[in-house]
């Protein structure tokens, strides 16, 4: 993930197409790589930048489905009705809430794990092993697992807390107030390997030698963690904090699966809302605004967040 | 450091370690447990982890509640078609951008970064549309196709990682000797690269056997649904003597991507690693 940001970076400031570094035969080379380019370059432009466009053109229309009627333009109204929708920006409410309730600790349990996965432990090949499950398991599995741990009667989470006399315990997923936090405990869960692994890569990439050095310094363990681990692991962490912060925003079949958005829209994520808003009752044209919606506020969430932990970095 | 204190250190750690062992590992040992047990054991009020009566009834049952084997079919399709298509279209591409630092690779890159944070209702209703008109609603083939665009973001990203640990100087052998561009990309680079692109393909399989979203809104009729779609039905009419087959389907839906998933992980780590160490 790194790579690629750090390559469109560089592509900007770089001169991109350039004449430097051009062999002779160019005009060769290049037919050949429009050659080798097209069999990937025309799906994706018809079937991702294209419905991309589609979908903003669509947000200012009234378009809806099995309509005999011509879609009409209207203009910001979609938008404007939007901003009035109470029930859409509760979701998004929520769904700010549970990406952020499961980025952060996701990170930091997942930061745990690499640290203990890149020391030479006895375990660590069972660790790697289960760690990998989650991230190999269809989404919609993972809900399932879950819903049986949290079943109120025969799940294994009330036994437990049957068993450890805490009580007749609760049935978490449809309760009011446990709702979303026992859906975000799945989050976690679910997307730890992947940030694990990111992590471990990460750290696997910090030169040896300036641990050693730290530690013949006498540094202790967190100062070690502090001068030498984090600087190398900053530009990953970064990223790849970013990327789940996106995807945990834009997730569905996970809490489609747990909840379905209930009990009373306490776990409606705007995917599940637009989802419904689109295919249940039709409104094509409402519903992608809503992904506008979306991907705007996401963009200055995170344009915010990586330029302040850019920045504040070369303060440092 | 003192030797006792590195021993508590130790300890510590693997005191830790088990905690994320089993944090990992008890949701996945409760449905094994679930799918293996009989109905008087699921419907007890005081569940045991290991059922004391170990039953396959579950799986039958689950067969005959839900067309499972016609969604194993399925979804089998799908997945392989779009690992297989998305490699075959990915690889020349991935190729390009690891060779050439051109204004179509930087805009490809960036194209591979921003399509990760659009939401996919987004690109889902036109996408629904588009298909509709091309009458491709409810067909494999539709989703065959989402499939594949879906995944090119991330096989072009492991592609390229692999392409650059490929050494230029193979290549440029191959060149001083006189061989073509394809030439040299068939006969020198593709050899090379065939580990990276089967753990690629692997992967964009694994990813669509998951998939669950567009499959939900391509697929009407349960006999075209996708084994993840199928699944959702045993929650239907959800009781409590249904958990046992819910537990058994899930499971063996899991397996496949599991094994395959142990079989190819060193890849993709090495993969994102080798993406991440490139300069």
């Amino acid at each position: 993930m790194t790579l690629a940001s750090a390559t469109v970076q560089s592509g900007r400031h770089g001169p991109p197409g350039g004449p430097h570094g051009r062999r002779p035969t160019r005009v060769n080379r290049n037919a050949g790589t429009w050659f080798l380019v097209l069999p990937a370059l025309i799906p994706i432009l018809v079937l991702s930048v294209g419905p991309l466009l589609y979908g903003i053109a669509l947000a200012f229309t009234d378009a809806q489905s099995g309509r005999t009627r011509s879609t009409q333009w209207t203009g910001v109204l979609n938008f404007q009705d939007l901003l009035h929708d109470g029930l859409f920006w509760e979701s998004f409410r929520i769904g700010l809430v549970w990406a952020v309730g499961v980025t952060v600790p996701q990170f930091a349990l997942a930061l745990g794990l690499a640290l203990l996965l890149n020391q030479n432990l006895r375990m660590r090949w069972l660790a790697r092993a289960l760690a990998i499950i989650p991230w190999a398991m269809p989404e919609v599995v993972v809900g399932i697992m879950w819903r049986l741990v949290y079943n109120p009667d025969a799940g294994i989470l009330n036994e437990s807390i049957r068993d450890l006399g805490l009580g007749d315990g609760r049935d978490w997923l449809t309760g009011l107030a446990t709702a979303l936090p026992a859906v975000i405990l799945v989050g976690v869960w679910a997307g730890m390997p992947q940030t694990t692994v990111a992590l471990l890569a990460g750290l696997q990439n910090t030169p040896h030698e300036l641990h050693e050095a730290a530690a013949l310094d006498g540094a202790g363990a967190w100062r070690r963690f502090r001068t030498v681990t984090w600087p190398a692991l900053r530009p990953v962490a970064l990223s790849i904090t970013a990327l789940n912060f996106i995807w945990n925003f834009n997730s569905f079949a996970l809490v489609y699966v747990l909840t379905n958005g209930g009990p009373g829209g306490r776990t409606r994520l705007p995917m599940l809302f637009a989802y419904e808003e689109a295919f249940r009752y039709g409104q094509f044209g409402y519903a992608a605004a809503m992904g506008c919606v979306m991907v705007a506020v996401i963009s200055v969430i995170l344009a915010v967040y990586l330029v302040g932990r850019l920045t504040g970095g070369e303060d440092r | 450091m003192s030797l006792p204190t590195r021993r508590a250190a130790r300890a510590g750690q693997y005191l830790a370690l088990l905690c994320y062992l089993v944090f990992l590992a008890f949701p996945f040992v409760w449905l094994i447990s679930t799918a293996f047990k009989p109905a008087p054991e699921l419907g007890s009020l005081h569940p045991t982890w290991i059922p004391e009566h170990p039953t396959l009834d579950n799986f039958r049952a689950a067969f005959d509640e839900q067309p499972l084997l016609r969604a194993a079919a399925n979804s089998l399709i799908a997945a392989l078609s779009a690992g297989i298509i998305a490699v075959v279209i990915a690889t020349p591409m991935a190729y390009v951008m690891a060779r050439h630092r051109s204004r179509l690779s930087t805009a490809a890159t960036g194209w591979v970064v921003v399509s990760q944070a659009f939401p996919f209702v987004l690109l889902i209703i036109p996408l629904f549309l588009v298909l509709k008109y091309l009458h491709l609603i409810n067909t494999l083939w539709g989703l065959i196709m989402v499939y594949v665009v879906w995944s090119l973001p991330f096989a072009l990203w492991m592609l390229v990682g692999y392409v650059r640990a490929v050494p230029l100087e193979l290549e440029e052998a191959a060149a001083v000797d006189g061989a073509s561009r394809l030439r040299t990309l068939v006969s020198v680079t593709a050899p090379l690269l065939a580990p990276g692109i089967v753990a690629t393909a692997l992967f964009a399989f694994i990813t669509a056997w998951n998939e669950f979203f567009f499959a939900l809104v391509l697929l009407k009729t349960p006999e075209k649904q996708t084994l993840p779609v199928v699944l959702t039905h045993f929650l239907g009419a959800e009781g409590a003597s249904d958990l046992g087959p819910l537990a058994a389907a899930a499971f063996l839906a899991t397996l496949p991507s599991l094994v395959l998933f142990a079989v190819i992980q060193r890849r993709i780590t090495g993969g994102m690693l080798a993406g991440a160490v490139k300069s």
